[in-house]
């Protein structure tokens, strides 16, 4: 245990002969500490508010743990009630019934004896609350809304939007990286330019070409213009300027064509960016929302962004759904995150892109 | 021998349909070859880029120009009538140009108001937290990479989540509230309907969800600094708040100047996660430019593309401005590495 | 058969020639090295007649037939690649068979060409491996494996020894050699190394910027060089060089001045020389040795190198400097005066243009 104190807390310097802790050591842990709270607090918050009824959700001051107020069926009463801890006035407990409450006293059954009506004082009582996931929260808009939908919609554009984009981002990357042509700087310079073109400054126009090709409310108008992304040309072509020009030449030399040699040399050897840019890819499209909401209108056809933030605007939020499918949304990202974070950090770290 | 293979033995097999697709187009594109020689492979191999580009990017890029000096609701140019420089005009039409309220739309330059004071405030307040962050997680931590990874999680996400996240906890009755209440006594605050706190809540939300990006190409960029530089600082008995500030912050100015500018890019186009949370509101406090641009093309029922062109060339000027200027100091950079 | 000719082959990349003029007949069988300074042209030459690279102008012919406009894989030759370039995803067995495979070559006697090749060069062990987990000298085998499994016209080797530590350099050179003979095809080796070009060639080409200097066996270009350059590069260490002037110039003799007096009368059977003319006198370091006779050369020593075997010196004679290589071991110093002899050291005449004086 000390050790691994020691280990956890070690400071700067300690072991060039500097004593105590130093005010650096104290800010640096304070900003850490209230670094992981701040940044892991809402998301875990969320997570545990997603299991809470609408009765619980709507408690103030809030559990952080999804209880629910025990009921029981009682013998000889339709309807179910509302289980309480009630104070004996010697002094015991007992886990009594509520059957109706006249002013300040709180008329009780016990569950398994429930012909003797006790009369108990309502300060002296207090619900019996028992730990519940309401899952229904997640079944309910899969089964009874089209969340079903939005899922697999979500899923089908993240998935065919990157496949494309590997597969078209890579072969112009080859061609920009292993073939000397006159317009090669042109081209560099086009893939350049688009990064100044955010779809902020052309959803319009973008817009009207898209229904002009008839893509409005269709998947493939929130595919087919994300998937020529200058991010993912530059990261692959950077990484294939890496790959020795003589294995090229020596795949020439042994009769292989232009595309085998696309395929079959330089796309094995460029698995890690491709890795890389697969991650970005899946993110991004997996995130996508203005687009999305331009291009789709029909209700069957949102993706799970877009489904989510149409729900959450409409009058009367139906908070316990939302914050059920908020946390089916992020759980792909958060996927990602445990087990590929190195890889996107290293990525970032690397080419500065997002 | 078996084990250690498996997994590479079902990637193979994963890659089977993929080798037999890949064999099918070879035939034809064999042929190609043939005829166009090893030269023409290239603009093969740049063609699909190349044309979804033009489709999607260039095409509508020059569409703006145009759009934006016609009028009308139609979206199919063919039915728009042109109207000169009236769209941009009407932007600029003002009573006084010190006051937004006096001019015709309003709304754009609220928005544009609103988006100068936004990307200003988020900008300088999340690259002195991102700059603090990556100098304490380039400390002599342990398990540095897991800090790392608790300030790059919000990154990741979504903004339609983050949206939600923040809306949930800044209701009423949300967390924020409560533990104000329970540890300040402090009666609840409406943060997302009072117009004082609304435009605080949005920059504060978007600095929770880019920090952790910026963060860490800082650290990267500390993480380059060489480590000799402060070993022979260390030798000439130089103070840790000297050595911050004549050799960290030197050096790693070309970094920040970098990272300033990507923030200022992005914040100008700010819209998802404060859609989400505010939707603009109350009124038009969180109104920013891409909402406004978005709202006035397609979403109101008087809408007006040619406007709203008008307005994204607009700010696609401001975003060319910066992304010049930032490409600018990547060649100096690079220049500077040559030498 | 695996006949390669070149005519007035030209080459240039933008404005830059790297290829002038090039002339060069390689016969079947021939083991042909190309060397010459980096950046003189010799493998561009090389890709060339691979087909990697397009001729500006001229011609190519292997075994009579144009192959100007073929591409380097229906050339029908293979290429051994300084890098080695080895696909490092596949295995060395898989190395080997993706040019097989890519003729459409049945799988039966793909594996059997690689059984051959693999015992030839004892690279069965690796079979297995990727060319990641094999030492330099493995993956060299290798890259020579993939060539011999093809069964091309020629073998092209681009500087192939040149990532390998000295020793290894030797030995390999010496299995080049042997499978040279065993195989018996047409070889281009390519190499800046004027030693691997002595030991392994037939034939040398030396080149310098884009043209070809001399052709011709080692102990051709060793023992008559046809230019200065040539002169200087073959043969280690280089051959010196002294200023000259013809005093006398009779028929079958010319008489010189060398090193500011010292009078030096050379044989030559016809020339054109006349009295005044400029020379430059070449002598290599090992055929000078040290004298004691007045006739002999003064020089002051500036460095010695003690070798064991035998001793470099370093010595500067009249301004000018002049190397030694003596047998032995020789009791001398820095700053030391010595006498070199040249007497019957075969004597190299280079006119103003650094060319050959013809007959001597």
């Amino acid at each position: 245990m000390g050790a691994a104190a020691r280990f956890l807390l070690r400071r700067q310097g300690v072991n060039k002969g500097g004593r105590g802790w130093h005010w650096t050591d104290v800010v640096t842990w304070i900003w850490l500490v209230g670094g992981l709270i701040i940044m892991f607090g809402p998301a875990v918050w969320l997570a545990f508010s997603s299991f809470k009824t609408p009765a619980a959700l709507a408690e103030f001051p809030p559990s952080i743990l999804p209880y629910v107020t025990s009921q029981a069926t009682v013998e000889g009463y339709d309807k179910p009630l509302q289980l309480y801890d009630a104070k004996m006035p010697d002094g015991s407990t007992r886990v009594l019934a509520e059957v109706r409450r006249i002013g300040l006293v709180s008329q009780m059954v016990d569950p398994q004896a429930p012909g003797e009506i006790v009369r108990v004082n309502m300060n002296d009582r207090t619900p019996v609350r028992t730990l519940s996931f309401a899952t229904s929260n997640y079944t309910e808009p899969f089964v009874h809304f089209d969340f079903l939908r939005y899922l697999w919609n979500s899923v089908f554009v993240t998935v065919v939007a990157t496949l494309i984009t590997l597969v078209v981002n890579s072969m112009a990357a080859f061609a920009l990286s292993k073939y000397e042509f006159r317009g090669r700087s042109a081209a560099m310079l086009i893939i350049l330019a688009t990064l100044m073109v955010p779809l902020s400054v052309i959803m319009v126009p973008l817009y009207s070409i898209i229904s002009s090709l008839g893509l409005f409310n269709s998947l493939w108008g929130v595919i087919l213009p994300t998937v020529a992304t200058p991010t993912g040309v530059f990261i692959l072509r950077q990484y294939m300027l890496t790959i020795p020009d003589e294995l090229i030449d020596a795949a020439r030399m042994d009769k292989a064509s232009e595309w085998q040699i696309y395929w079959r040399i330089v796309l094995p050897l460029t698995a890690p960016a491709l890795a890389v840019l697969a991650i970005f890819s899946v993110v991004w499209r997996w995130n996508d929302f203005l687009w999305p909401l331009i291009v789709l209108s029909r209700r069957e056809l949102y993706t799970l962004q877009v489904g989510l933030s149409i729900y959450s605007g409409e009058l009367n939020v139906q908070w316990h759904f939302i914050l059920a499918m908020t946390v089916v949304t992020m759980i792909p990202v958060v996927l990602v995150f445990i087990f590929l974070q190195r890889f996107i950090t290293t990525g970032i770290a690397g080419t500065g892109l997002k | 021998m078996s084990t250690a293979s498996s997994p590479s033995r079902l990637g193979a097999l994963l890659m089977t349909p993929v080798h037999f697709v890949m064999r099918l187009i070879d035939a034809p594109v064999r042929g190609l070859q043939k005829a166009t020689g090893i030269g023409g492979m290239a603009a093969f191999f740049l063609a699909p880029n190349m044309l979804i580009f033009g489709i999607f990017v260039l095409l509508p890029l020059v569409i703006n120009f145009v759009y934006s000096m016609t009028g009308g609701t139609a979206f199919f140019l063919s039915e728009r009538q042109f109207v000169g420089a009236d769209q941009y005009a009407r932007l600029f039409t003002c009573g006084s140009y010190l006051d937004p309220m006096s001019c015709q739309e309003d709304a754009f330059w609220t928005a544009v108001g609103n988006t100068f004071w936004f990307v200003i405030l988020q900008v300088a307040l999340m690259i002195v937290t991102a700059l603090i962050t990556a100098l304490i997680l380039n400390r002599d931590l342990a398990a540095r990479s897991f800090w790392r990874a608790v300030f790059f999680f919000p990154v990741l996400l979504s903004p339609v989540v983050v949206g939600l996240i923040w809306k949930w906890i800044l209701q009423r009755q949300g967390l924020l509230n409560f533990i104000l209440y329970e540890f300040g006594g402090t009666e609840p605050y409406t943060w997302l309907t009072d117009r004082n706190w609304t435009f605080a809540a949005t920059i504060g939300v978007s600095i929770w969800a880019h920090m952790g990006f910026y963060a860490l190409i800082l650290l990267a960029g500390l993480q380059a600094i060489p480590k000799d530089l402060y070993e022979a600082a260390e030798m000439d008995g130089t103070r840790p708040a000297r050595v911050f500030w004549r050799i960290t912050l030197p050096l790693l100015a070309p970094n920040l100047l970098v990272v300033v500018v990507l923030a200022l890019i992005r914040a100008v186009q700010i819209f998802d996660e404060v859609y989400v949370l505010t939707g603009g509101g109350p009124g038009t406090s969180t109104l920013y430019l891409t909402q406004y641009i978005y709202e006035t093309g397609f979403a109101s029922a008087l809408r007006n593309p040619g406007l709203a062109a008008a307005a994204s060339i607009l700010m696609g000027v401001v975003l060319v401005v910066l992304t010049l200027f930032q490409l600018g100091i990547g060649r100096k950079q690079e220049n500077k590495g040559k030498r | 058969m695996g006949e390669i000719k070149l005519t007035d082959v030209k080459k240039s990349f933008g404005a830059v020639d790297v290829l002038k003029d090039i002339d060069l007949h390689i016969r079947d069988g021939e083991f042909v090295v190309f060397v010459g300074p980096s950046g003189c042209g010799k493998s561009t030459l090389l890709r060339t007649i691979a087909g990697l690279e397009k001729v500006t102008g001229g011609e190519i012919e292997i075994d009579g037939k144009r192959v100007n406009d073929v591409t380097a894989a229906d050339r029908g030759l293979a290429m051994v690649f300084q890098s080695y370039a080895l696909y490092p995803h596949m295995s060395v067995r898989q190395n080997l068979a993706f040019g097989l495979e890519n003729s459409n070559m049945p799988k039966q006697e793909i594996a059997e060409r690689i059984t051959e090749a693999a015992r030839m060069l004892e690279i069965e062990p690796y079979l297995e491996r990727r060319p990641g987990q094999l030492s330099g000298g493995q993956r060299q085998r290798v890259a020579i494996g993939r060539a011999i499994v093809r069964r091309p016209t020629a073998f092209l080797l681009d500087e192939p020894l040149s990532n390998l530590d000295a020793e290894l350099r030797v030995s390999t050179r010496a299995e080049i050699a042997a499978l040279h003979a065993r195989i018996g095809s047409t070889m281009i080796y390519v190499t800046h190394d004027q030693v691997e070009a002595m030991t392994l060639a037939h034939r040398i080409v030396v080149m310098r910027a884009g043209r070809i200097e001399q052709v011709g066996t080692p102990l051709d270009l060793y023992n008559t060089p046809a230019n200065r350059f040539v002169a200087g590069f073959i043969g280690a260490p280089h051959m010196n060089f002294l200023k000259g002037e013809v005093v006398e110039a009779e028929t079958g003799t010319v008489t010189l001045v060398i090193g500011g007096g010292h009078r030096l009368l050379v044989p030559i059977s016809h020339h054109k020389l006349s009295v005044g003319d400029k020379l430059t006198v070449g002598i290599r370091p090992q055929h000078i040795t040290l004298a004691n006779d007045p006739g002999s050369l003064a020089v002051k020593v500036r460095l010695v190198e003690a070798l064991g075997s035998e001793t470099v010196i370093h010595a500067d004679l009249n301004g000018e400097k002049l190397l030694a290589v003596v047998s032995g071991q020789k009791q001398i110093a820095p700053g030391d005066e010595a006498h070199f002899s040249i007497a019957g050291a075969p004597l190299h005449l280079f006119d103003d243009n650094g060319l050959r004086v013809k007959g001597a």
